[in-house]
């Protein structure tokens, strides 16, 4: 057992990853002599060199449609997004060209890509850093998305995804890249994609996941001293989504609060909602209600701490889950 | 300092072959003129002047079976047999030319209208259908013929082929015995304004990458002409990324297939990618269903028509004594036998399995999937005592 912050997990994930596979590489805009904006590559360059870490032109749909014609050759490109907001000139090739290959290819062909992106808020930081922008991938078929809360995940599902014969979305919680935590690195976390009971409750569940996970468990303490015993499911993985852990859960507790940054119109915990009652109808003392960011662009940075979910928030959904 | 021609020949330079440092267009190389008179090049005629008479009777061949193959898609396409088809008549030496330079070890991204190169990689032509037909969204196994699925969002491919081209790198790297290849990325004008092009000669000429970006300019791109495209031709920007460019007659199938050899070259050996715009026309519609007495004129039409690729080299072949009556007589009853086998084949192609979609939406097992298909095959399952819900037709 080690203790290290989120970043460093990654950072010790990747190198694990160049260490075992030859035909894996990094690639992204100041991965490399610079480590990265938030420092996750920090000197990995200088370990394995800049044809394993490459810097590459300042060109998102270059660095995705580029990794997955070397993907093709039968290389394992592991993509860094800078930052969530700038993803959006690779969602042409993420979503027609990435998702789909597989299939149009009609099981042929794959494209392992992994796309590392540093997301949500709570930064204080400008405009398009602290977006969330999940949803938007998890709606199209044919990807994966996952997200760690905690340093051992990170560390571990950093590998998965990259094993994964599927492209896979990481996405990091930027605001706890400094967030420490013990890592195993001599026994694998769990499949990365599926979720994990992080708190044993009775009475409600709270669903959270990447950087609402620690709030969630803050929120079911402060429930606890109201007598209130809650559960807290950490998703891991976005896409898919574990609808059989969260029922599980749901049925013993008969409710549930789906937390995230993302707006909720349209957004994760709605369709967790939706399929939660579906299938827990019987089991469910309230409707499921979601805590998650208002329906705007996300907000300035002075503005940001009434947008992003926090303990209140989730404990006022608490409370409104057990007023049924 | 030696230029990249004369490193490719060491004779006089090619007027055609515009420097990555050069400013304005390079002269159009054209080595078979209207007319079926040779012209010399000193770059790029060697290339034609070591090919057999064989290999010169098989770019006509070549040219004149995917034409007729084009003719009887369009046909399937007209008797309700396809849900589209996209012509390529006119463009059949671009593609001929282009395709018929690259090394078996080479590998093409199409876009969606490359049959002729299709055809020189060796695929089945039938199998092309299978995307038109609604039975699959690619048809044939990459791997084997080197020749990418097509691609239909614009240029997309152009950013695959450049990565490719960077994996070839990579084995390089790894493997110091892998075998040397290129790979090149087909586009049109249209697709040139995507961004995705221009991101693709960034990283393409960062990286040295062994790419030949292949331009047909087609003049079109379905009802806009090229002038809204770009004021000046495309090859001009291949010194603005510091790579070589070369303008082709791209209805001259030997002067295609030379400077397509002359870029592969180039880009194999690691000296970095070409960018080649081959000047040629749609003489057809853009697709069947498009309309281009809607937006031009019969008189462009009828001038293209003049500079037909097969006719050039047809005239060529009879003058120099190198094909006659029989050739194409014989030619002609060959093309006809791949027709029907195309339509034969075509007809023959079963429906779709929405089962095998739910098998290849991920390549590892996948839950929601997993799901789905449950619900979908009680639901199928429901009407076994009325047949299926499709085959019922909704009667009740």
């Amino acid at each position: 057992m080690t203790t290290m912050t989120i970043a460093k997990a990654i950072n010790e994930g990747l190198r694990a990853t160049l260490e075992n596979d030859p035909r894996s590489f990094l690639m992204g805009e100041d991965i490399g002599s610079l480590g990265g904006v938030y420092r996750v590559t920090e000197g990995l360059k200088a370990e394995f060199g800049a044809h394993r870490v490459m810097d590459t032109p300042l060109a998102e749909s270059g660095i995705v449609g580029t990794a997955i014609g070397m993907a093709l050759r039968g290389h394992r490109p592991i993509c860094e997004i800078q930052f969530d907001g700038f993803v959006f000139p690779a969602f042409n090739q993420i979503t027609t060209q990435l998702a789909k290959i597989h299939t149009r290819s009609d099981g042929q062909l794959s494209a392992p890509v992994v796309i590392r992106i540093p997301y949500g808020g709570g930064i204080g930081s400008i405009e398009h850093h602290s977006e969330s922008p999940e949803a938007l991938f998890a709606h199209t078929a044919g990807l994966r998305i996952i997200t760690p809360s905690n340093a051992n995940d990170a560390y571990w599902m950093i590998q998965q995804a990259v094993a994964c014969k599927d492209p896979v979305i990481f996405f990091e919680p930027k605001r706890r890249y400094w967030l420490k935590g013990e890592v195993d690195t001599e026994h694998p976390a769990q499949d990365a994609f599926t979720a994990q009971v992080v708190r044993g409750g009775t009475d409600a569940t709270i669903a959270a996941y990447g950087p609402l996970v620690p709030v969630a468990l803050a929120a079911a303490n402060a429930a606890a001293e109201d007598g209130h015993s809650v559960e807290v499911i950490d998703l891991r993985s976005i896409s898919p989504i574990d609808f059989d852990a969260v029922e599980e859960s749901v049925t013993r507790t008969g409710r549930l609060v789906v937390a995230h940054e993302a707006p909720t119109f349209g957004g994760i915990g709605g369709e967790i909602a939706a399929r939660i009652s579906e299938r827990c109808f019987y089991s469910l003392e309230a409707p499921a209600i979601r805590v998650g960011g208002f329906h705007m662009p996300y907000p300035v940075a002075r503005a940001e701490e009434h947008y992003l979910p926090d303990i209140d928030r989730m404990l006022e959904a608490l409370d409104r889950a057990f007023t049924y | 300092m030696g230029s990249a021609q004369q490193a490719a020949t060491g004779t006089r330079p090619s007027a055609g072959v515009l420097q990555a440092n050069a400013v304005g267009a390079g002269d159009m190389v054209q080595l078979l003129d209207e007319g079926g008179m040779r012209h010399a090049d000193g770059v790029f005629s060697p290339y034609i002047d070591a090919l057999d008479a064989g290999t010169l009777r098989g770019f006509y061949r070549d040219m004149a079976l995917v034409r007729r193959f084009d003719a009887e898609a369009t046909a399937l396409q007209r008797q309700g047999e396809l849900a589209l088809w996209v012509p390529v008549v006119g463009q059949e030496a671009a593609q001929i030319g282009s395709g018929s330079a690259m090394a078996t070890a080479d590998y093409a991204f199409p876009t969606y209208r490359e049959h002729g190169v299709a055809l020189t990689r060796g695929l089945d032509l039938a199998d092309l259908l299978k995307l038109f037909r609604g039975v699959s969204n690619g048809g044939w196994d990459p791997r084997e013929s080197n020749f990418h699925l097509y691609t239909l969002v614009l240029a997309a491919q152009t950013l695959h082929a450049v990565g490719y081209a960077m994996g070839i790198q990579r084995d390089l790297a790894l493997d110091s015995a892998a075998e040397p290849a290129a790979v090149v990325a087909y586009f049109g004008d249209g697709a040139s304004s995507e961004g995705d092009v221009h991101e693709s000669m960034v990283f393409a000429a960062s990286y040295s990458a062994p790419v030949v970006f292949f331009c047909q300019n087609n003049n079109w791109a379905i009802s806009v002409p090229f002038e809204v495209q770009s004021k000046l031709p495309l090859v001009n920007r291949a010194g603005g990324y510091g790579m070589p460019g070369i303008r082709v007659d791209g209805n001259d199938v030997l002067a295609v297939y030379a400077v397509t050899r002359w870029a592969l070259e180039h880009a194999r050996s690691g000296r970095g990618p070409v960018l080649i715009e081959a000047s040629t026309y749609r003489i057809g519609a853009h697709t069947t269903a498009d309309d281009p007495t809607k937006y031009r004129l019969n008189e462009e039409e009828d001038s293209w028509k003049a500079k037909d690729p097969l006719e050039r080299l047809e005239r060529y072949l009879r003058a120099e004594g190198l094909a006659g009556d029989d050739f194409f007589e014989q030619l002609g009853n060959d093309a006809d036998e791949l027709a029907a086998h195309v339509r034969r084949a075509t007809l023959a192609l079963g429906g779709a399995d929405i089962r095998q979609k739910f098998a290849t939406v991920y390549a590892e097992a996948h839950p929601l999937v997993a799901e789905e298909l449950a619900w979908f095959e009680n639901y199928e399952a429901s009407f076994a005592d009325a047949g299926s819900p499709t085959s019922q037709g909704g009667a009740a």
